[in-house]
């Protein structure tokens, strides 16, 4: 009886000092203390975040993650990946399990405001579409009147998918699964007429069917999807630092400073890439950042470009379009701040 | 020297067993209310300061979702987070009620087949016991999902169950019908030989007689409907299609008379026991049922004119349109819910029988009873107050596995609220704590009933 009642005061002082630790230091001392940036990502999504034979994550997504370890330890491999589901995302992040989420997360008004998250950017502009057997004989999304739809659920592709047949009038059946994968599955079973989710899943996807030339992604866009890292209210520094993250990466794109020339642009006299580079001015120091973030960034990661061609562009699997991806300065959306 | 004075008051108060037990039951009441509270006010404090709206307002707004299986009217474009939940809540209840019923037939079968002294039979009854048990319910959903799907044809090139010569009289049922018959009535004479105990011999008959029982009523109720409904069986990977049955005028009598032939029978079985119990009279119990239940609405149909008309389902686009849809998730899930948990009961059926000395099937041989009666009257009731309470943990473990119906797709509650609507909204205690009561009320519910029965065929003691 004694033994039972110091065990439980014991777990109740535990509990309350957790509590109490928890509360307002900012999180980048809490990383720095801990040695590594926890980030959330998909558990398995090709040219996202998807681990590679020996282990190691890979994908555009990724890449982010060890952005930010690169600025903040000089390390990109400090970074500890804890797979989501599009389901648990939300909530491991408000719980405090992870520090970010970079997780192709559409950013959306309600997500943005009322579940005490904020936005950091956009580092993928996507759009849901469908796609289906060729079999089948369909060629526009709008010929999908009375179609079973496989969706994984607890994401915008869910409401989205309503919105899409309600506007057009066309009825359809639903099959929600919890995860991405047994949603693909049960589309390739043959539940599903159509498995939709964001075209660059779409194109992921595809490559875990049997014959991925097989099936064929329909032309429409059903919906503005852009995904970026998303961070806890509340911890301004933090934000400013995954936000400046995202934008470095496209900077550097812009001012072409590559993996490969980042060394010799230490020696560059012009003013833009010597603020980049950290030879002039002192921009890592108001995020608690040492003033060469943004060249560890390039040096270790790459810059956006590269990012993007490595994991989801030509010289990936995926082979998917700049498209609107690319920078402003050649016809895309990608364009970021400038540093000064 | 001063004198001691005792103070048995005080004394007996510091170190009587029974006061210092409810000091520290206090004291472990008080911290366990005092951790509650701190847990509840630091999770409402760190919501606030995260900025994370909470509360019951979610419960009104539009969902905007949609649900295939419903069973009540629910759509993206009218209804609320709240009617979603009934939604699921519904489909919960929906598998696990009907998993609850197969399961005990299913459990009860395997366990006295376990008891037989059939080699194959106890044998089969073992492998069975042994891999289900043995095996996580979450891989034998995904086998069963995938057993179901994967043998279905596409919906253009959906089976028709009416192609196979189910008509009525169907004569491939017919037939089917009379081997299980046959079959039934074989293991009933052999029953001597198969079962060395008269235990045994009281499972083979009560086996045998389940049998039957279950290929009449088959046989019965399948050549009624498709007596009534010519085609309209469809089978694809989308489902299993039914003839959606409207009820024209008079139609509702139908439904009366077949509501009403079941309380009938149950007074009557009331009756026919009193009066054995006075008279020693016994009355067909089965058969006045069988009548009042099955023929006599069948009989009130043909006489108001056959008042049923049916949808069916035909191919339109890419699926079926019309009719009943079956959904595979359902039957994946039902079969997974099903034959795991029964696997369970059949110990627990098992243990229940052998539990029963053997000293009371020969006192009831002596008294004159044969093997039939011996187990019903005296062995299953005695084994009844052993089985009911584990049976009830497993009543309780099978509503509670449906919620793993999640990784296959069937929209149960915790898919639809605790997955869909916990993420759209993003109120992620309240939606825990909602989907927490719901099972925990499911769970008091049940064990509350059970109970009640428990009560009924506890022994009473003088």
């Amino acid at each position: 009886m004694k033994k039972a009642v110091t065990s439980a005061l014991v777990l109740a002082s535990l509990a309350l000092g957790a509590g109490v630790a928890q509360a307002q230091t900012g999180l980048l001392p809490q990383v720095k203390a801990r040695g590594v940036v926890t980030c959330g990502t998909s558990p398995g999504l090709a040219g996202f975040a998807m681990p590679d034979a020996q282990g190691n994550y890979t994908g555009i997504d990724v890449d982010l993650c060890r952005a930010l370890a690169a600025a903040i330890f000089n390390d990109p491999q400090k970074v500890k990946f804890v797979p989501l589901s599009s389901k648990d995302r939300f909530t491991a992040l408000q719980a405090g399990e992870v520090d970010l989420l970079s997780r192709t997360t559409t950013w959306t008004l309600s997500r943005d405001t009322s579940l005490g998250l904020n936005f950091a950017g956009i580092n993928y502009f996507d759009g849901q579409g469908f796609m289906v057997r060729k079999k089948l004989g369909v060629d526009s999304a709008l010929k999908l009147a009375g179609a079973s739809v496989c969706v994984a659920q607890g994401t915008t592709t869910e409401l989205n998918l309503a919105d899409f047949f309600r506007a057009n009038k066309m009825k359809y059946e639903v099959v929600a699964f919890g995860s991405g994968d047994e949603t693909i599955k049960a589309y390739e079973s043959g539940r599903c007429d159509a498995f939709t989710t964001d075209s660059s899943g779409l194109y992921a996807e595809r490559l875990k069917l049997q014959i991925p030339t097989d099936h064929i992604v329909l032309p429409e866009i059903i919906s503005k999807e852009p995904l970026g890292p998303v961070v806890r209210h509340g911890d301004d520094n933090w934000l400013d630092i995954v936000k400046w993250t995202h934008n470095a990466m496209v900077n550097a794109e812009e001012l072409g400073i590559t993996k490969a020339n980042v060394d010799e642009m230490l020696k560059s006299e012009n003013p833009e890439i010597k603020r980049f580079v950290g030879t002039e001015g002192k921009f890592g120091e108001p995020m608690g950042l040492s003033n060469d973030w943004a060249y560890r960034i390039v040096k270790l990661v790459g810059n956006y470009g590269e990012v993007f061609e490595k994991n989801v562009g030509a010289s990936s699997p995926l082979k998917i379009a700049r498209g609107q991806n690319a920078l402003w300065t050649k016809g895309g959306l990608q364009y970021a701040p400038p540093i000064r | 020297m001063p004198t001691e004075t005792v103070q048995p008051g005080k004394a007996s108060l510091l170190y009587d067993p029974k006061i210092r037990g409810y000091v520290y039951q206090a004291a472990l009441l008080a911290v366990v209310g005092f951790l509650l509270y701190s847990a509840a006010s630091n999770a409402i404090t760190n919501l606030r300061a995260q900025k994370i709206a909470s509360g019951f307002g979610f419960w009104h707004n539009a969902a905007g979702f949609d649900v295939n299986q419903k069973l009540i009217p629910f759509s993206a474009s009218g209804s609320t987070y709240g009617e979603a939940f009934y939604v699921g809540l519904l489909n919960t209840l929906l598998v696990a009620s009907i998993g609850i019923v197969l399961s005990t037939f299913l459990g009860f079968f395997v366990g006295v087949a376990r008891l037989s002294s059939n080699w194959v039979l106890s044998k089969l009854a073992m492998i069975y016991v042994e891999v289900i048990r043995n095996l996580p319910l979450l891989l034998q959903l995904f086998f069963w999902y995938n057993a179901v799907l994967k043998p279905l044809p596409n919906p253009r090139q959906s089976i028709d169950l009416h192609f196979f010569g189910l008509g009525w009289p169907s004569p491939l049922l017919t037939g089917l019908m009379a081997i299980a018959a046959g079959l039934a009535w074989l293991l009933y004479k052999s029953s001597d030989r198969l079962a060395n105990s008269d235990r045994d011999r009281g499972l083979v008959k009560l086996v045998s007689g389940v049998v039957l029982t279950v290929a009449t009523v088959i046989w019965l109720v399948y050549s009624g409907i498709l007596h009534v409904v010519s085609s309209g069986f469809l089978l694809n990977n989308r489902g299993l299609y039914l003839p959606d049955p409207q009820l024209g005028p008079g139609g509702s009598l139908i439904v009366w008379t077949f509501l009403i032939g079941i309380v009938a029978s149950i007074i009557f079985r009331v009756w026919a026991r009193k009066q054995q119990e006075a008279t020693g009279k016994q009355y067909p119990v089965g058969w006045i049922a069988l009548g009042l239940i099955v023929v006599l609405p069948f009989f009130v149909y043909l006489v108001t004119g056959r008042p049923v008309s049916f949808i069916y389902p035909e191919i339109a686009g890419f699926n079926l349109r019309g009719g009943i849809q079956i959904f595979p998730e359902f039957v994946a899930l039902l079969l997974g819910l099903t034959t795991y948990t029964a696997g369970f009961i059949a110990e627990v059926v098992r243990a229940g029988i052998l539990a029963v000395s053997k000293g009371q099937t020969e006192a009831a041989n002596a008294l004159g009873l044969r093997a039939g009666p011996t187990l019903k009257l005296v062995v299953i009731p005695q084994a009844m107050r052993v089985i009911i309470p584990p049976l009830t943990s497993n009543y309780l473990n099978l509503t509670k596995n449906s919620s793993l119906a999640v990784a296959i797709g069937y929209p149960d509650l915790v898919q639809v609220f605790t997955g869909t609507v916990l993420n759209q909204t993003g109120q992620a205690v309240e939606v825990v704590a909602i989907t927490m009561a719901v099972y925990l009320t499911i769970s008091l519910v049940t064990s509350f009933f059970m109970n009640i029965y428990n009560k009924r065929m506890a022994l009473v003691e003088r």
